[in-house]
């Protein structure tokens, strides 16, 4: 079956990674976007689940902590369990914070096949994370006890986790089941899985087991659709009569292909257990890899996330020019004292220049939190990076849906990456963008939002806002009206009743001291606002006034006090 | 309003704005292309707007709505009135706005200077020649064009506007529908010597036109049909001796 033979992959999987990061008594939850990201094992007994809304999880769980995600944290306590991982082959790939992969093929080999490799890695990084060793927990020690019976069975692990996206592996009624060890919720929990490809490895470590090399589709079989990670398709996949991964894998590929285009021919070769994309062997592949080195030396870590944001646009620029796309890109960096540090991370063609910055900024913090970089050296001129550099990895052709999304993602990244500039220099309000909004005065008709924040419209755009002034609206709004008196011919301040009836026509006008003669003036037009909440309630009129020399002013009355509110420049 | 995109893209135009480079130059409404010796502002170079009119400021930048997808940035104009901007013809979704960079308003123009099409700029104080030459050299660089309301050491295009005057408001009636103005150019090379045009700025609808045009409104509006009277009228700066050469700023009074 595993025709262009897929390679056996390992992952390590830390259950409720997110909530590891936090810090938190037990009933504890990790929100992303008004819902639940991930929740600890106290939270989930009382019924809160991954994507709930906060509403109903505290409803459910009163006593629930909700904590903001922190990527940063997430990425800085995985560190140990990478560095523990790499113990074992240096190509460790970090899919995400919690959740990492190597190859099987050489260390398995070294280590004396799979089963005892799972078992160390296993042991290892639940050393790494603190948790006390229990040794038939791990779960490379009950894969190995199945193995011999008919050489595939999958087990059910320490309490298969619910709140991943794909569910626990479905139990086929042939296979036993294990008795579910009672978890420790204070320690983190890690679980390693083996299968063909990185997709069937991910599942097998969630589901705790080791997939015997070429069951993988067997294995595959039983989840639902859904577990292929493509929304739409698994949606339609069900209204077909197609409910498990095994009955989409059994329809014939050339099918699928025309019916469900690429996307979907690649969803189908995950389910028969084979790599997503075919492999294509190049006769040499192009060297896109994009660096900075940094002499003298750059001793702190913010100026090399600025050039990664440059490097990764560059990268990205480079392979769409080749049209090609990477399934992951290597982060590596270097120290003046021949140190050099590397990191694997996931890509597939979907991080943004953004995106792939910000990882790079995880890393280094991670790197630095761990203290990659500030062991034994100690001499002070020998610290400091030398060399940051983004070399891409397993390039596959482009199937061209990305090249639209690129060529704009590099213009806004462009914009973007500006504004995360001046922000650093001006502070995060400093610089703004513009929200249309709706009001009766001259300052009322935008606001201004800090970039990056999102803004709510408080009150309609298009409302009929009786009172409004007309079209031509002034160039110059002050953002603090200033005080100024009017004067009547008789020298004698104009008023303005309640009945918006005016004591005299205006004749002089006192701008902080200088008298400007009144040519031509109209109103009151009044704009009486939130009459019916005291707190807000506001009476003003408004004038348009035009003064010696031709220029116009829009003055505002209010309180019996006059104000220059705008100018017509 | 000029800038229908596919105007730009489908229809070659007799206007001498069009059958420039794209690249060389920065397209400007209609109405202020004849005033501009390149009939729109060259890209990289620095134009400063003496006097600091706002509305003239704003209806020069307006152009970049033109561009794909161009963004613009306001940097320490914080009395932009942001209705009449639009009125112009920005895009405020497209608009950057710092309003206190302080001291660090160069910083900031010479790193936005790589992601905008055009910055409006008013420092924080008077520019020291070396500055500003280094400013130039970002913005030939990036190829941006910065709209500096003052006086800019070096600017490649000075314009400013003489005699200015608003229409429509009556002794106690009418509402405020245009200002007429006289746009005046200076600058070097192929624009040494003075280019005037006459406009309004705005117009009854808030964007700008040449003045030569009647306002298209009701004749019934008593208002409107004086300021058609008034238009009509041969303005030369010896008929209008009430006129200041530099009219100050609001911003500036007060």
């Amino acid at each position: 079956m595993a025709d262009d033979r897929t390679p056996r992959v390992l992952v390590v999987w830390c259950p409720d990674w997110p909530v590891v990061a936090v810090t938190g008594d037990d009933p504890v939850a990790v929100t992303e976007g008004g819902r639940i990201l991930a929740c600890s094992a106290g939270a989930r007994a009382a019924g809160v689940r991954q994507g709930q809304r906060l509403k109903l999880a505290q409803r459910l769980c009163p006593e629930l902590e909700l904590r903001d995600r922190d990527p940063e944290a997430e990425t800085r306590r995985f560190e140990p369990v990478v560095a523990a991982v790499e113990a074992f082959t240096p190509r460790v790939e970090v899919i995400r914070p919690g959740l990492c992969a190597i190859p099987v093929k050489g260390p398995g080999r070294y280590f004396g096949g799979e089963e005892a490799l799972a078992g160390k890695v296993g042991r290892a990084v639940a050393d790494a994370l603190g948790q006390p060793l229990v040794p038939d927990a791990v779960p490379g020690a009950v894969a190995v006890e199945a193995r011999p019976a008919t050489g595939s069975r999958p087990e059910a692990t320490p309490q298969a986790p619910a709140t991943s996206q794909v569910p626990a592996h479905p139990q086929i009624p042939a296979h036993p089941q294990v008795p579910a060890h009672p978890q420790a919720p204070a320690t983190p929990q890690a679980q390693v899985g083996v299968a063909d490809g990185l997709f069937a490895a991910v599942l097998a470590a969630r589901a705790g087991v080791l997939v015997p090399a070429g069951r993988t589709a067997e294995f595959l079989a039983p989840y639902p659709v859904s577990a292929l990670g493509d929304e739409a398709l698994a949606e339609l996949l069900g209204r077909l009569g197609l409910p498990t991964v095994g009955a989409f894998a059994a329809l014939p590929a050339e099918s699928v292909a025309d019916r469900f285009g690429p996307s979907g021919a690649v969803a189908h070769r995950l389910a028969r257990g084979l790599q997503p994309r075919p492999l294509v062997p190049r006769d040499e592949e192009p060297d896109l890899a994009v660096e900075q080195r940094f002499d003298p030396p750059e001793p702190v870590a913010e100026p090399l996330v600025f050039v990664a944001r440059t490097l990764a646009e560059q990268l990205h620029q480079r392979l769409a020019g080749a049209g090609l796309t990477c399934r992951r890109v290597a982060v590596e960096v270097a120290c003046a004292d021949g140190r050099t540090a590397s990191r694997l991370w996931r890509h597939e063609g979907r991080l943004s220049a953004t995106a792939l910055a910000e990882r790079v900024r995880w890393q280094l913090q991670a790197w630095q939190g761990a203290g990659t970089f500030t062991g034994d050296g100690g001499g002070g001129e020998d610290t400091g990076f030398t060399l940051l550099r983004l070399a891409p990895d397993g390039l596959s052709p482009d199937q061209g849906r990305q090249l639209a999304l690129w060529g704009q993602a590099v213009a806004d990244d462009r914009v973007e990456r500006a504004v995360a500039r001046v922000q650093a220099v001006l502070g995060h309000a400093g610089l703004r963008r513009i929200e249309p909004a709706g009001g009766r005065g001259p300052g009322e008709q935008a606001v201004k939002v800090p970039w990056g924040e999102p803004y709510e419209a408080a009150v309609p755009t298009d409302a009929p806002w009786p009172g409004r002034l007309p079209e031509v609206w002034p160039a110059v709004v002050l953002r603090e009206p200033a005080p100024v008196r009017v004067l009547d011919g008789a020298g004698q301040p104009v008023t303005v009743d309640g009945r918006a009836g005016v004591s005299a026509r205006p004749a002089l006008v006192v701008v902080r001291g200088r008298e400007e003669r009144v040519d031509g003036w109209t109103g009151p037009w009044p704009a009486v606002e939130y009459w019916w909440d005291r707190s807000l309630a506001r009476r003003r009129a408004r004038f348009q006034v035009v003064v010696g020399g031709g220029r116009a002013l829009l003055l505002t009355v209010e309180g019996g006090a006059w104000y220059l509110e705008a100018g017509y420049d | 309003m000029p800038g229908e995109r596919g105007e730009r893209e489908g229809w070659a135009t007799p206007d001498a704005g069009r059958t420039a480079e794209p690249r060389g130059l920065l397209p400007v409404p209609s109405a202020l292309r004849e005033v501009l010796p390149d009939a729109g502002l060259r890209r990289g170079t620095a134009v400063s707007v003496a006097g600091g009119d706002t509305g003239l400021l704003l209806a020069l930048a307006a152009g970049v709505k033109e561009t794909e997808g161009g963004w613009a940035a306001a940097v320490g104009l914080p009395d932009l009135g942001l209705a009449a901007a639009e009125g112009y013809g920005l895009d405020l979704r497209r608009l950057l706005v710092a309003d206190d960079p302080g001291p660090h308003w160069a910083e900031v123009v010479s790193v936005l200077a790589g992601a905008v099409e055009l910055i409006m700029l008013r420092p924080d104080g008077p520019v020291p020649p070396k500055l500003a030459a280094r400013l130039a050299a970002v913005l030939r660089r990036s190829g941006c064009v910065l709209l500096v309301a003052g006086p800019w050491p070096g600017a490649a295009l000075r314009l400013g506007v003489r005699s200015g005057r608003w229409f429509g408001l009556g002794d106690g009636h009418g509402q405020l529908v245009g200002r007429q103005v006289e746009v005046v150019a200076e600058g070097r090379g192929s624009a040494v010597r003075g280019r005037t045009v006459r406009l309004w700025l705005p117009d009854e609808y808030g964007a700008v036109r040449p003045l030569r045009e009647q306002p298209a409104a009701d004749p019934a509006d008593p208002a409107v049909a004086a300021v058609a009277a008034l238009s009509a009228v041969p303005a030369s700066p010896a008929a209008e001796p009430a006129v200041e050469p530099r009219a100050p700023r609001v911003a500036a009074v007060v």
